[in-house]
């Protein structure tokens, strides 16, 4: 059932902007990642499906090393990233840095009880940035490109809990933006979000995916279809199959794949 | 945004930054660790040289407790007996009040009046002790006097009734807590085979609470043993060997505080006599607390 | 059948009684607590008057005030409160936020849990030991107000950790993913979500501060004070004097104590007086407690 696919499954070039090698992850002794290697390709929106326990939350965040946090955890093998081919889960790696470039949409939308304005200015405070002006012109681009701007431009001092559900996660969103990510990875975004605020936010997918490169977990099938270039099937920790979504979801070379995006278990 | 070698710099001291904050917090945290330290020693440190001139076996059966007189006595017993039948006293008033106030509360009562109680009764805890004190001489004696006279105008049986009041808000608050995080189901359970409330509430919710309960007893243990000021002014400051109630005694306690109001220059007898004595009330405490501590850890319950 | 119902008249019987025990007994704390303050009110509110607040103690029990008393209390509370505060603080921040699960960190817990349940004495015997007599600090306004700190200590590291684990974990992580260091993430988070909490909690532990009497006799609180501590602001140079730290001193609960220690009953109204103010004070306190912790919900929502 562990399938490795080590090319870049295409026929135009694509840049590759992060490798997974042979990854594999343990909480304490229980082994949750098995092998895993795959390909992201840069300045496109790829997407890890597969039924509830497969291991896809997990394997976003070892992406920006949130496992770090929580004791008992471990990490074997590579993430490079690229151009300059760091390891993201090496030792010597600081994972302050690696969150730097790499930011991160949660499922529940998590904003700060902080100002609208507070929320997003807060990954530029932690980077040094103070100049009220500065600060200013980032957050503004940041609040356009989560297509935020218009509805909160008169309201940026008001307390973020005064916007609404979907309103908040495209704040959340605005937050990661605002310090240039290299990738952006969200996990389960639209999860808590009715479908009105669903569709907007994978709108704006589509159109950030022009500036920054996507990871997208999701157990939304249909919105993996819609929404990414590339898709990655994991079932019990392993990496079942990864490709094109087109060839995905009409195509699937893998018998289990094809269970799972037919509705047959998950 | 790439981070430049100068970036790597301010890193590194952020790094030693953060490692400098983190070292004094854990300092912060380690003071707890260094107050026992100190008390511990500073306790056996200034009475050891009253140990030394006063046998432990004397310490522990002389009747009389008179450090300070020309005839010296050094025995503990009279201190402890007050100490304990205080205590005693306020035990008897507390738990049982406070526990069946807590089964009220928290099984009984209607919400609006649960949640106009409560903070009264904190307001119970919160009143200094020499208030306490006052109270228990000048309104309980007097009070008592008529339905019991004779009654002297220091006795110990004011000041424990009074203590045992003034511990019902730590009884009570901790046991209710305790029965409230009990789950409806448990109780539904109850319920369901017929049961009325208060066979429910003895037999089924107290149980499943029996740690925090005990845990509330211990504190009010604590609270009792460690009172000055009530005993202090209502049960006089003189040490009396007795198991009567209604006659003066002094406890340790209030014993310390009767010769700190005098001199006490460091190094004299009396100075020494209030570390000894102190020691034998924190190991009092302490054989406490740890046998509090093991009975709760044999009736931990796991819903 | 006919027995069934009889068993259950009875037990429901013994429901009602209980009903009726359970009810007298919460009344037993509520009647105390009324009495008390009847009685204290009935004999000490006649006396109270600025003459009182603004008189030092005398053999005349009529031109006796407070005046020693409540400003030693104050100067007292201050020491206390810029003790407690960091100590305390940081030891619950260090606890929730950075202590790994070793012997050390279980060390530390036990100590807290066990320093709640000394006696207050106790306490005063230690810092008779070694502040007045090791470290030489004298029967000063700064030993008093060390030994307060260390005494209140536990509550408030507790209270700063109960504040603290009232946010949520999701706050901590999105902190982390935008790059923060672990202080960044405490100190722009953490401590301002849990301030209210915290507030609250030492408010409250000062408000216990405020009745200790018996360690500070301990620690020799004198009981007879006719001048006050010199003031910490002076009109010449430096303009901040530290004096006041070492000076001998009384608080509030003391006086009372002295008051009351007097057979004539000219003093015990004196010792009323005393009581209602010190009663006064800490429910003043208890209640901006209460405004403190409403306020930070208010401005707080997850």
């Amino acid at each position: 059932m562990v399938a490795i696919i080590g090319t870049m499954p295409s026929a135009e070039p694509q840049t590759v902007k992060s490798e997974v090698k042979d990854l594999n992850f343990y909480y304490g002794s229980y082994h949750a990642l098995k092998h895993i290697t795959l390909l992201v390709a840069e300045k496109q929106v790829t997407a890890v499906i597969g039924p509830s326990g497969c291991g896809k939350s997990t394997l976003l965040r070892c992406f920006n090393r949130m496992h770090d946090l929580y004791p008992g955890n471990r990490y074997g093998g590579e993430i490079i990233l690229y151009p300059d081919r760091i390891d993201i889960l090496g030792s010597q790696v600081d994972p302050i840095e690696i969150r730097m470039r790499v930011g991160m949409v949660f499922q529940k939308p998590n904003p700060f009880p902080k100002s609208v304005y507070e929320n997003v200015a807060y990954g530029l405070r932690v980077r040094g940035l103070s100049r009220r002006s500065e600060l200013g012109d980032k957050v503004e681009q940041a609040l356009h490109g989560a297509a935020l701007w218009d509805e909160v431009k008169d309201r940026l001092q008001d307390q973020a809990y005064t916007l609404s559900g979907g309103q908040q996660q495209r704040l959340c969103i605005a937050r990661a933006l605002a310090t240039d990510p290299e990738i952006l990875l969200f996990d389960e975004p639209t999860s808590a979000l009715d479908p009105i605020a669903t569709a907007r936010i994978e709108e704006l997918i589509a159109e950030l995916k022009e500036r920054v490169t996507i990871i997208i977990v999701t157990h939304n099938m249909q919105q993996a279809a819609r929404v990414s270039d590339f898709t990655a099937f994991m079932y019990l920790g392993g990496l079942v199959e990864f490709d094109k979504t087109n060839q995905i979801f009409k195509a699937p070379s893998n018998k289990l794949t094809e269970e799972y995006i037919t509705g047959r278990f998950g | 945004m790439l981070l430049a070698r100068s970036h790597s710099l301010a890193r590194s001291l952020h790094r030693a930054r953060e490692r400098t904050i983190e070292c004094f917090l854990l300092l912060a945290a380690l003071s707890s660790v260094g107050i026992t330290g100190g008390i511990v020693g500073i306790l056996f440190y200034e009475s050891l040289p009253f140990f030394r001139h006063v046998s432990l076996v004397a310490f522990f059966t002389d009747p009389l407790w008179t450090p300070l007189f020309a005839d010296p006595h050094f025995g503990i017993l009279p201190l402890v007996v007050g100490t304990s039948m205080i205590t005693a006293i306020a035990l008897l008033v507390a738990l049982p009040v406070g526990t069946i106030t807590a089964i009220y509360l928290s099984e009984y009562a209607p919400h609006r009046l649960r949640e106009a109680v409560k903070p009264v009764l904190e307001l119970l805890s919160a009143v200094p002790t020499v208030v306490y004190g006052y109270f228990a001489l000048l309104f309980v004696t007097p009070l008592l006097q008529q339905v019991l006279p004779g009654l002297p105008g220091f006795n110990m049986l004011s000041a424990g009734l009074v203590v045992g009041v003034m511990i019902i808000p730590y009884v009570s608050s901790l046991s209710e807590d305790a029965m409230r995080a009990v789950p409806m189901q448990i109780r539904e359970g109850s319920y369901a085979v017929g049961a009325t409330r208060l066979q429910t509430a003895l037999r089924v919710v107290a149980p499943a609470a029996l740690s925090g309960i005990a845990s509330a007893y211990v504190l009010g243990f604590s609270r009792a043993i460690g009172e000055t000021m009530v005993v202090a002014i209502a049960a006089g400051m003189q040490p009396n060997l007795t198991w009567n109630p209604m006659e003066p005694a002094a406890t340790i306690t209030a014993f310390i505080v009767q010769v700190s109001l005098g001199d006490l220059p460091h190094g004299s007898v009396g100075y020494q006599s209030i570390f000894a004595a102190g020691l034998t009330l924190l190991l009092m405490t302490l054989v406490f607390n740890i046998t509090g501590h093991l009975l709760r850890k044999r009736f931990r319950e796991v819903y | 059948m006919a027995e069934l119902k009889a068993i259950i008249a009875r037990r429901k019987g013994l429901d009602a009684v209980f009903t009726i025990i359970g009810l007298l007994c919460m009344l037993v704390g509520l009647i105390t607590l009324l009495a008390l303050i009847v009685d204290l009110a009935l004999d000490g509110a006649p006396r109270l008057s600025w003459q009182f607040l603004t008189s030092y103690p005398s053999r005349f029990a009529v031109r006796a005030g407070i005046l020693s008393a409540w400003v030693g209390t104050t100067l007292v509370m201050l020491v206390t409160a810029a003790t407690a505060l960091p100590l305390g603080v940081g030891a619950g921040i260090y606890l929730e936020e950075y202590a790994p699960k070793n012997w050390l960190t279980e060390l530390i817990e036990i100590n807290i849990a066990n320093l709640a349940g000394v006696p207050s004495i106790v306490y005063g015997l230690m810092a008779l030991g070694l502040f007045v007599y090791q470290l030489h600090l004298g029967q000063s306004i700064l030993t008093a107000g060390l030994t307060l700190a260390l005494l209140i200590l536990p509550i408030v590291i507790i209270a700063t950790r109960e504040a603290i684990r009232a946010i949520p974990g999701s706050i901590r992580e999105a902190a982390y993913a935008l790059g923060a260091t672990k202080w960044q993430m405490v100190r722009d988070h953490v401590l301002p979500y849990a301030t209210g909490g915290i507030l609250t909690g030492v408010i409250i532990a000062l408000s216990r501060a405020i009745g200790e009497t018996a360690p500070l006799i301990t620690i020799g609180a004198l009981t007879f004070i006719a001048f006050l501590p010199p003031p910490p602001l002076q009109p010449e140079f430096p303009f901040v004097s530290f004096q006041w730290l070492m000076s001998p001193f009384t608080v509030l609960p003391i006086q009372m104590f002295n008051w009351i220690s007097r057979p004539q009953a000219e003093f015990h109204l004196n010792a009323a007086a005393a009581g209602l103010v010190l009663i006064g004070m800490t429910l003043a306190m208890n209640a901006l407690a209460i405004y403190v912790r409403y306020r930070f919900r208010k401005r707080i929502q997850w």
